[in-house]
């Protein structure tokens, strides 16, 4: 009982804190175009009622957290699951189902449901990416749009000067990409941390800048539009366009994975790992940091380079503003969301930050705002992500287990 | 076993999910796309109540080649990616017209779409010249005048009312602020009027004192400043601080009673062009009335513009007898049809016939037309 | 004078504006940072808040009274300042302290989301449009030589960042509490060993620190005449990139940082093009970082192992 009064006080307070916190901005709106004041007591009781229960929430899960509670649950959940997903007969009905239903999908939706999907794949191929400079190097990158933009431009120059196909513009993005990876690699060897952060912030913004000023060359602003969606063999109808990109994603999807598959278990992987565990160890042991950071830096821009093309091949048209700062924040929180380095993680995270704006427009005006709850949330109560990754542990033996 | 029935159920559950139901209940559809959520919401928005008043009043008097008219409401958010992904669910939706989009650039990524489908589509704010001059994108219409029309108007004004023969043209690296400036410029070399500066300034900047002291170095004798009101009003209040005083001449994105409410004082003078003012149309007085009944409200931006444009379509439709695109099309430019703008028709190209620009000043709080 | 020596020394006046405006933010940017090495994301929500809340109390005022609009702009300070300083602690309170012990980047993800927050309420409780924020600075212009080279709010704007630059100096060096906030920045657990209560001395920052961006947000709104819910965002950025080019964490540095921030940009704009004023501003801070990656005042910290 006393606990329960203590707890409604503390709640009270909260409550009254937050009446006070809020009232210019929720209650008085103040219109100083046509010098109207408007008054809406009637916000104030709402925030006093939900900072009260909120409060009250808030503060079960912190304890619970602290009880570690959480943890416990999530990994007798864990076991249950890798129980049941070593089953080997599981592993194969429920892949082969998987796989029946990646391909019938196209042909079984209306196509405008192919494109969005298909956007959706071409996220979480860019989160991929991003989580081998964050998850696997542990380089806080926050300009990943520019090697995006960099790989849109490669095709739409391309194929605005010398009438490039898409296909020959795949790999050349893919190239270019990893370029530019490298060349913002080799300026910021010896920054760390924070500083890595705003700087390369600061190429992603000064690359964006370039495209849009540079507007003899690159359209500017204008934008390259009438970009050829990919053939295959012929011109393909739009139905088919859209179909053939969701499979050049789904196989990019693919790829991406299987390469990443490979990278942890190589001895680049472990470098690049043992180099986001502690830089100065793993410089003593003999891993040479300036080939790990550029690795990095360009094994993660490959793939924005490649979903650079897809993407002005899917829209057709692209301008410097699809490469804003927010797209680098979105495809951060896609991994970090999902959870760092883990790849089923990131494919969720991908999934979750596209398609859940998509799907819920009549949310349009609180959507903004429950994604900032939601990163909040996830970051104090689940810091590892939705589903977070699991280290390969290696035992003296060799084995792995 | 189990499990594999399992399987199955789930995925027979997730296709049926998807496909929906298509039915086709003898309506003709009309798509009406733009940005209706985020910040320009307010731009697209006014286009949806346009279309619906329009649509309301055909289906009163019975409705379309008989049949009643149903919108199709989707957001494009501004955002070509996104607008690709409208354009694809409403062309899967089977409509026969599309009223919209809103943004060029998101109007370009999504007349590719309708184009590969055959279905018309008009825009009533979409202003890039090349929509229409390029000859890429023959299904594309439009109710509002393409920018270099607009340009042309300020030019002519900058060179022979006020007679500037040196000019500063300064634009906010947008599409549409940076096109104004540059047709601004290559008109403004015709009459003879040189552009002694020409720059970009950054949207959503404090502080522009460094490119108005270059403004102040030359020895211009107007601005033309190319973007929207924001970054307008804090030109103006800066060049007044600084006791700049040469003419200052923008767009239509200026045009705006905000930009008179923010800028305050400091608005006083500027001229800035807009639309022909066609408010004593008694179509017009009708169309701003049922507004003002149906949302009891007044409407926003654009709405004049996609209130002509809901009614050229429909009235395509109608004179075209039929819901195939090229009959629409060859309608639309070759009937004339009565509409807030006044009567217009389209021309080869697709810009409407009669739709043109002035400039106004602002006096005394108010836009005039000069 | 020779003309182009007045044009140079136009844009540096410029220069010297946009800087004094970036080290407004700037400072509390760096204040925080120093103690709880996190980069505050939401710092610059707090400068919008600031600017709101004096919008609106200062409009409820003008038009429901009558006091002169000196009155006006000291009562709405007062509360842009109390509503930011409290916004900044109950912030810190729900999205930083559970995160005390967490890896940086989860920090990092925690104060994006609160900028986000902070945005959307402020857009869905106010509005998505700029409203007019009317200068309340009184003009006396008169008093100045060159007006045309400085407007009164500039004036204005240049000494409160002189002053202060020089309070926190001052509080930082000379008294109990600077003394306990220099010992936490060091070492957080030997600070609470030696008996300082960290969580008062990073409430205490987070007042300092939030305050100081009222007070930017007012008297910028001031300069530019307009706000809306996003201002923040790119102020935001701006001061941070100020902050770490003087080296993060530094006072004097974030000043510094500031103004060679505002004089790139600003001679950039005038001599080559304005174009690619942020472009300037971005090269300048890697070209910097490249040569001394901990900024120019900023303690090169030596890794231990």
């Amino acid at each position: 009982m006393n606990r329960l009064l203590s707890e409604a006080k503390k709640s009270l307070i909260t409550s009254l804190w937050f009446m006070v916190l809020t009232f210019p901005l929720l209650v008085i709106k103040v219109n100083t175009r046509d010098n109207t004041v408007v008054w809406r007591w009637m916000n104030l009781l709402w925030v006093a009622i939900g900072a009260f229960g909120l409060s009250w929430i808030w503060r079960r899960m912190l304890e619970r957290r602290e009880k570690g509670n959480t943890r416990i649950q999530s990994s007798a959940w864990r076991e249950k699951v890798t129980v049941f997903a070593s089953n080997r007969k599981f592993q194969i009905s429920g892949l082969s189902t998987l796989a029946l239903v990646v391909v019938l999908f196209p042909f079984l939706v209306k196509f405008y449901q192919v494109g969005i999907v298909t956007s959706a794949l071409m996220f979480v191929i860019l989160g991929l990416g991003l989580n081998i400079v964050i998850g696997y190097g542990g380089l806080l990158h926050l300009g990943y749009a520019a090697f995006y933009a960099v790989g849109a431009y490669s095709y739409g120059l391309m194929y605005l000067y010398w009438g490039l196909p898409f296909w020959v513009a795949l790999p050349f993005g893919a190239v270019s990409g990893a370029l530019f990876g490298l060349v913002i690699g080799f300026p910021v060897l010896r920054l760390r941390g924070d500083y890595l952060a705003i700087v390369t912030l600061a190429f992603g913004e000064i690359i964006r800048l370039l495209l849009e000023n540079l507007s003899g060359f690159t359209k500017g602003p204008e934008g390259i539009a009438q970009i050829p969606r990919p053939a295959f063999f012929t011109k393909l109808s739009l139905q088919g366009a859209t179909t053939y990109l969701y499979f050049i994603a789904i196989a990019l999807v693919l790829l991406a994975i299987f390469v990443i598959k490979r990278l942890e278990d190589s001895r680049v992987g472990r470098a690049l790992e043992a180099m986001r565990d502690d830089e100065i160890a793993a410089q003593a042991m003999g891993i040479d940091l300036t080939k790990a950071k550029l690795t990095t830096f360009a094994l993660g821009a490959v793939w924005a380079g490649m979903v650079g093309v897809v993407l002005a091949g899917k829209t057709t048209y692209i301008n410097p503003g699809s490469f804003t700062l927010m797209e680098s924040v979105m495809i951060l929180v896609a991994v970090v969301l999902g959870g760092t380095g883990s790849i089923p993680g990131v494919i969720l995270g991908a999934f979750l930050v596209t398609l859940i704006p998509e799907y819920f427009r009549a949310l349009a005006d609180y959507r903004m705002l429950m994604f900032g709850v939601a990163l909040v949330v996830m970051s104090i109560f689940r810091p590892q992500g939705i589903i977070p990754r699991v280290r390969k542990r290696y035992t003296v033996g060799g084995g792995k287990e | 076993m189990k499990k594999s029935v399992l399987v199955l159920v789930a995925m027979a559950l997730t296709v049926s999910l998807f496909i929906g139901c298509a039915k086709d209940s003898g309506t003709i559809k009309i798509a009406v796309v733009g940005a209706h959520s985020g910040d320009l919401a307010s731009y697209g928005l006014p286009t949806v109540k346009a279309a619906e008043l329009v649509a309301e009043e055909w289906n009163k008097k019975g409705g379309l080649l008989g049949k009643q008219i149903e919108l199709v409401i989707e957001d494009d958010a501004c955002k070509p990616e996104v607008a690709a992904n409208s354009a694809a669910k409403v062309v899967g939706d089977g409509v026969v017209a599309v009223i919209g989009h809103i943004c060029s650039g998101a109007t370009k990524s999504a007349l590719g779409i309708y184009n590969e489908a055959g279905i018309p589509a008009i825009s009533p704010s979409a202003t890039n010249p090349p929509l229409t001059q390029s000859g890429n994108y023959p299904n594309f219409f439009r109710t509002i005048a393409p920018d270099d029309a607009q340009a042309y108007t300020d030019s002519k004004f900058v060179a022979e009312v006020l007679g500037a023969k040196k000019v500063a043209i300064l634009h906010d690296k947008q599409d549409y602020g940076k096109g104004f400036a540059d047709f601004c410029m290559a008109a403004l070399e015709e009459m003879g009027v040189e552009t002694v500066l020409y720059e970009g300034i950054t949207v959503g900047g404090i502080d522009y004192s460094s490119v108005l002291t270059k403004v102040a170095n030359t020895d211009a004798e107007a601005l033309i400043f190319g973007g929207y009101h924001p970054e307008a009003s804090k030109l103006v209040q800066q060049m007044t601080q600084r006791g700049i005083s040469i003419p200052f001449v923008s767009d239509d994105g200026v045009k705006d009673d905000t930009f008179i409410q923010v800028a305050g004082e400091f608005a006083e003078g500027v001229y800035a062009s807009g639309p022909m003012d066609t408010s004593d149309n008694p179509m017009y007085k009708k169309a701003v009335q049922d507004h003002i009944d149906a949302y009891s409200e007044d409407p926003g931006a654009f709405f004049i513009n996609a209130y002509a444009a809901a009614t050229a379509m429909m009235n395509a439709i109608d004179k075209a007898g039929s819901t195939e695109g090229d009959a629409i099309m060859s309608a639309l430019r070759s009937e004339y049809v009565e509409t807030p703008l006044g009567s217009i028709s389209f021309d080869e190209k697709g810009d409407a016939i009669g739709v043109g620009f002035a400039v106004y000043q602002v006096q005394n709080g108010v836009y005039v037309e000069l | 004078m020779n003309p182009d020596v007045k044009y140079f020394l136009q844009l540096v006046l410029s220069g010297l504006t946009k800087g004094s405006i970036y080290a407004l933010i700037a400072l509390g940017y760096t204040m925080v940072y120093g103690i709880i090495k996190l980069i505050n994301f939401a710092h610059g929500e707090i400068y919008m808040i600031g600017a709101f809340t004096a919008l609106i109390i200062g409009g409820v005022l003008q038009i429901t009274t009558e006091l002169s609009p000196l009155v006006i702009l000291g009562i709405s300070l007062v509360a842009a300042v109390f509503y930011s300083a409290a916004y900044g602690v109950t912030l810190e309170k729900i999205a930083y302290k559970p995160l005390r012990n967490a890896p940086r980047l989860t920090a990092l993800i925690s104060a994006i989301g609160m900028s986000l927050i902070l945005q959307n309420f402020v857009l869905l409780a106010q509005t998505s449009d700029f409203l007019p924020f009317r200068s309340m600075i009184p003009d006396f212009s008169f008093l100045i030589p060159g007006k045309s080279l400085l407007t009164t709010t500039q004036l204005v704007i240049m000494v409160t960042t002189f002053v202060v630059m020089l309070f926190l100096t001052l509080l930082i060096k000379f008294t109990r509490m600077g003394k306990a906030m220099r010992a936490t920045a060091q070492d957080k657990v030997m600070a609470q060993l030696v008996g300082i209560d960290i969580n008062r001395v990073i409430t205490f920052t987070f007042v300092i620190g939030s305050a100081t961006a009222a007070i930017g947000g007012v008297l910028i709104a001031n300069h530019t005449g307009q706000i809306n819910f996003y201002i923040g965002f790119l102020a935001g950025i701006k001061a941070f990139v100020a902050a770490v080019l003087g080296g993060i964490g530094s006072i004097p540095g974030a000043v510094l940082g500031s103004f060679v921030l505002g004089m790139t940009e600003s001679l950039g704009a005038g001599y080559i093009s304005s174009a690619y004023d942020n472009a300037f501003a971005f090269l300048i801070l890697i070209l910097i970082l490249i040569f001394k990656p901990s900024g120019l005042l900023g303690r090169n910290e030596v890794e231990k192992v």
